[in-house]
């Protein structure tokens, strides 16, 4: 009698993203990443401050383009990255449950994220009105302030939510032509890493988004320190860290943007205010004749 | 001026025994010098070579007396922030910018390099070239680069090449002559090895790989090639040639491995500034800001670090 054979399946490689590509972590370290009942869910990367660095080199060098690239156009990739998430909704909501979701949550989390794309590929081509402005002055001068990308952003998204948390603060750093680093969610990173496949099939050019994944003790204030980073928004964690990543960042004068506590599926994780914190204010002073 | 001024101890030798290049082994060997780990100390010290063998560089089009010397004044103060870093060892300019050099550079012990002949395709006639050398000679270049007729090369008339070179060493006098073989126009690297082999036997000081006009510019594979070129030469002639590959090498990373390459090919003696020179442009801030990061324990931004 021969034995019925049992298909074996293909587990997934959860690798990171840096400009536009799927490494492994140059440093070969890995993290077992546990279910509820310790059962080993995946083996993660546990990327080391040269994958970072790597990252920001990627960032910058992708920035430009990105910022040049039309509001408009910018808006369109936003929401194809919202129909490409809206196609894989149930491989996102699996993956959500296998990392202690449940269903319903899980559900819930996935349709926010998608809406929270649209939300602010809406935005792509309004918040220069809402918030630039013609300033009256007592002086023979046009003046005028529009708002500019501050550059590469890095991001600690939130630890507690596998994918709306790091959604939100993606699409509102890069709807504005920053580009970005973000260092996953410890307990939860693999949606990040779904994400970025996501991203990968959506225009975004590589480089405007990097994902990593690995340990927040490690590189918190690597995060905050590189020197090529314009801005650094920090999610999670109490004074301690808020101490590190304000001491670090204080090197190159880099804004230290706290977004601890925020509710990221209710409303109050939507706001054109989250675009503006990334954001330069460019001023001009134009003489005009009396 | 006849070709009959060229030293009678210079000789053709017969190019077709240069041995011929084993590519894949010239990968692998290049592939090996990439795998090792440089850190720390040693990484420390290599940083501060690279520093010390660049040919700062700039040839465009563009250039004007304020760029030469805006290139000049960053030649000496490299990163003054950072204390006791060595200098460049060399600027290199085109021939009518030396004399900006000279005087920017007076009372420092930098070298000024002057590319000649034509620069970068060599298309024009011997006494042209010989003009251009003279010039630049004249002007105070210590340095000459030197493009090779690539054209004559590849038609298989050597002896021209040859003497070309002889003509051009002689005009050069005290001036240090440095090849320029233009690998990415040679096409293989059997005929690397050849060119090597003609330019030293005609009296070359250094050989170096390329313009920077051309694509590609220096790889490791045409760098070792040469290289090995070199310590032949030396075991058959007793006499030491400088290497300098130019073009294309704009990370710190890649240049350790030049001069872990440079080590494990020539040895100790080498390395040094005398025998062996990077040219680029652009590397010279990254090894700053590598240096930087070692000293400061942060990775660092192009924003804090002068341009040229």
């Amino acid at each position: 009698m021969v034995a019925a054979h049992e298909r074996v399946p293909v587990a997934k490689t959860y690798k990171i993203y840096i400009g536009g590509k799927f490494p492994r972590t140059e440093s070969g370290r890995y993290f077992a990443l546990e279910d509820k009942k310790g059962k080993v869910i995946a083996n993660v990367c546990r990327s080391s401050r040269k994958d970072f660095r790597n990252a920001v080199v990627a960032a910058r060098g992708a920035q430009p383009g990105w910022a040049k690239a039309s509001a408009y156009l910018r808006g369109q990739i936003l929401y194809r990255v919202a129909e490409m998430l809206e196609g894989r909704k149930e491989q996102f909501v699996h993956e959500l449950t296998i990392q202690g979701s449940t269903e319903r949550q899980a559900q819930r989390e996935v349709d926010a994220s998608i809406d929270r794309l649209i939300y602010y590929a809406g935005w792509a081509d309004k918040y220069q009105q809402v918030f630039s402005a013609v300033n009256p002055v007592s002086s023979s001068h046009f003046n005028f302030s529009v708002l500019e990308p501050t550059g590469v952003v890095t991001i600690l998204a939130p630890n507690d939510s596998g994918l709306i948390g790091l959604i939100s603060n993606v699409a509102a750093t890069i709807v504005g032509g920053n580009t970005t680093v973000v260092l996953a969610s410890e307990e939860r990173p693999l949606s990040a890493v779904s994400f970025a496949e996501v991203l990968h099939a959506s225009d975004v050019p590589g480089g405007v988004v990097n994902i990593l994944t690995g340990f927040r003790s490690e590189l918190t204030e690597q995060f905050a320190s590189h020197m090529d980073v314009n801005a650094v928004v920090y999610c999670d964690g109490g004074r301690k860290v808020a101490k590190t990543v304000q001491e670090a960042a204080a090197d190159n004068i880099k804004p230290a943007i706290s977004r601890r506590g925020v509710d990221w599926l209710s409303d109050a994780g939507a706001s054109p205010y989250l675009i503006r914190d990334t954001q330069e204010v460019k001023t001009t002073w134009h003489p005009i004749g009396t | 001026m006849s070709l009959t001024a060229v030293s009678t101890t210079a000789r053709l030798p017969d190019l077709s025994r240069v041995p011929a290049v084993d590519e894949v082994g010239v990968n692998e060997r290049v592939a090996r010098f990439q795998s090792r780990s440089i850190k720390t100390t040693a990484k420390a010290e290599a940083l501060r070579m690279i520093l010390s063998m660049i040919d700062l560089t700039t040839l465009e089009g563009q250039d004007t007396p304020g760029k030469v010397r805006q290139l000049c004044q960053k030649a000496i103060h490299l990163h003054d922030s950072i204390p006791g870093l060595p200098h460049v060892a060399a600027v290199c300019v085109y021939p009518n910018m030396v004399a900006v050099a000279r005087e920017a550079l007076e009372g420092h012990d930098i070298n000024i390099a002057s590319v000649a002949t034509a620069f970068p395709s060599g298309m024009s006639s011997l006494e042209v070239k010989l003009d251009d050398t003279r010039m630049a000679v004249d002007a105070g270049a210590n340095e000459i680069d030197m493009v090779i007729s690539r054209g004559a090369f590849l038609a298989g008339e050597y002896a021209y090449v040859f003497d070309e070179i002889a003509a051009i060493k002689e005009a050069c006098g005290d001036a240090h002559l440095k090849v320029i073989l233009e690998t990415g126009e040679l096409g293989t690297l059997d005929r690397v090895r050849r060119a090597s082999v003609l330019a030293m036997h005609a009296g070359a000081d250094f050989i170096k790989t390329s313009t920077g006009k051309i694509q590609p510019a220096a790889t490791m594979q045409v760098t070792l090639v040469m290289l090995q070129a070199i310590r032949d030469y030396f075991y058959e002639t007793g006499r030491m040639v400088g290497m300098k590959p130019a073009g294309g090498i704009s990370t710190s990373k890649l240049a350790i491995h030049y001069l872990v390459m440079l080590r494990e090919t020539l040895g100790q003696a080498w390395m040094t500034p005398e025998w062996f020179r990077f040219g680029a442009s652009s590397l010279a801030n990254d090894v700053l800001m590598q240096i930087a990061r070692q000293a400061t324990g942060v990775y660092q931004s192009a924003d804090y670090f002068s341009k040229d």
